[in-house]
């Protein structure tokens, strides 16, 4: 195993390094959102079909994305904090659960927003939506497991096999629209193949999804930081930070 | 990696790779279920219940729509280009319906064969362009029409 990954274990090191990573994901973040929701929403084109109600793309995908990509985060930081031991892990896992479901949340807002203009229908039981909804009610049933057990560490080890066990639902959300009939369009981006947009409606919408990456360490970094000083509240390194503030 | 170590990733592999087959067994088995809609083809082969509501997609068929013209009665044939099943709906078809879209219809299939629906939903698909490179296209004759409600916009 290489050093840093000794080193992430440490979470005096872990804040340290948070603290000056913050200010240029957090500058990053609101320059690329910006970017993206301007252009997004005023000068890319509309769509030949959709007219302007396609706009809301710029959200739905990017919300869409992050809710699954935290999902992973959450699952690999509780598979290693399960293996190692790590409490930095535990702690990254932890502070996933709540960003992960507000994303949900907007996602599925978003979509039932856009369902209702272009398909006729807020919502539909199709296996994508269901998929996306059973996200969410992972990411909630991983809320309440961790807050239900008194001892952090019986917390952690739960929520990490429970994520780990949810963490099937992440290629089913991914594969739905291929694998079954529905009525959520199939995906616009695929790995192998070119977009099914032009460059001017794909760019701010990527600009978008990396914005929207920052944020979610930004908000990740915040919430560790606040967790690794809640749990090391008693170690000497804490106290004499506080210290140093007050002082 | 010490011996512990290894098993507790041992552990968590069989946790993940437990779920998958689980879920995958249960998604297969109930796979007719968790698809929205028949296919025409579907319901030409009775493999669609009757005397149920049901759900049938497909495009709708160029020229085949019918509308009552005292009342909002309407009346399509949607097709997988292998089949068709005609269906009859009262009511406000959604923005994007027309000629060549994709929909999917819910409804109870008539003895014969017609799907009577009361809810139309509009499909759309994957691909979206500014609306000159669709009059561009449409023009080369590779795209079919705009739709009457996109106009509007």
């Amino acid at each position: 195993m290489p050093r840093w990954f000794y080193q992430l274990a440490s979470p005096r090191w872990c804040y340290q390094i948070t603290g000056r990573l913050l200010p240029g994901f957090a500058i990053a973040a609101v320059l690329l959102l910006m970017i993206g929701t301007v252009w997004g929403l005023a000068f890319a084109p509309p769509d030949y079909q959709q007219g302007n109600s396609f706009r809301i793309i710029y959200l739905h995908v990017p919300t869409a994305y992050m809710a699954q990509s935290i999902y992973l985060t959450m699952a690999i930081a509780g598979a290693i904090g399960l293996i190692w031991k790590m409490k930095v892990a535990d702690m990254v896992a932890k502070s996933c659960a709540p960003i992960g479901a507000a994303l949900a949340v907007l996602a599925l807002a978003t979509g039932a927003i856009w369902g209702k203009p272009t398909w006729g229908s807020w919502w539909v039981w199709d296996a994508r939506l269901t998929s996306m909804l059973i996200l969410l009610f992972l990411y909630l049933g991983v809320i309440a497991l961790n807050s239900a057990i008194e001892s952090e560490s019986t917390a952690a080890q739960s929520t990490a096999v429970l994520a780990l066990v949810g963490l099937v639902n992440i290629p089913i959300i991914k594969y739905s629209v291929d694998w079954w009939n529905t009525l959520h369009q199939p995906a616009t981006f695929k790995v192998t193949e070119k977009p099914a947009m032009p460059p001017e409606m794909w760019i701010p919408l990527l600009i978008m999804v990396i914005g929207f990456y920052c944020f979610f360490a930004v908000v990740l970094m915040l919430r560790l930081r606040n967790e690794i000083l809640r749990r090391e509240r008693r170690t000497s390194w804490v106290r004499e930070l506080l210290l140093q503030m007050r002082g | 990696m010490n011996a512990q170590r290894k098993q507790r990733l041992t552990l968590v592999l069989v946790i993940v790779l437990g779920a998958s087959v689980a879920v995958g067994l249960t998604a297969y088995a109930l796979s007719q279920n968790i698809n929205l809609f028949y296919s025409p083809s579907e319901i030409y082969m009775g493999e669609a219940p009757k005397d149920t509501r049901i759900r049938a997609g497909g495009m709708v068929v160029e020229g085949s729509i019918r509308r009552d013209p005292t009342s909002l009665r309407v009346e399509f044939d949607i097709t997988d280009y292998a089949h068709a099943t005609t269906v009859e709906y009262t009511g406000i078809l959604p923005d994007l319906f027309r000629e060549g879209q994709g929909i999917v219809a819910q409804g109870m299939l008539a003895a014969d064969g017609r799907l009577i629906a009361s809810e139309v939903l509009a499909k759309h698909d994957e691909n979206y362009m500014p609306p000159e490179v669709a009059e561009a296209l449409a023009r080369a004759g590779k795209m079919p029409p705009m739709p009457e409600a996109a106009k509007g916009y």
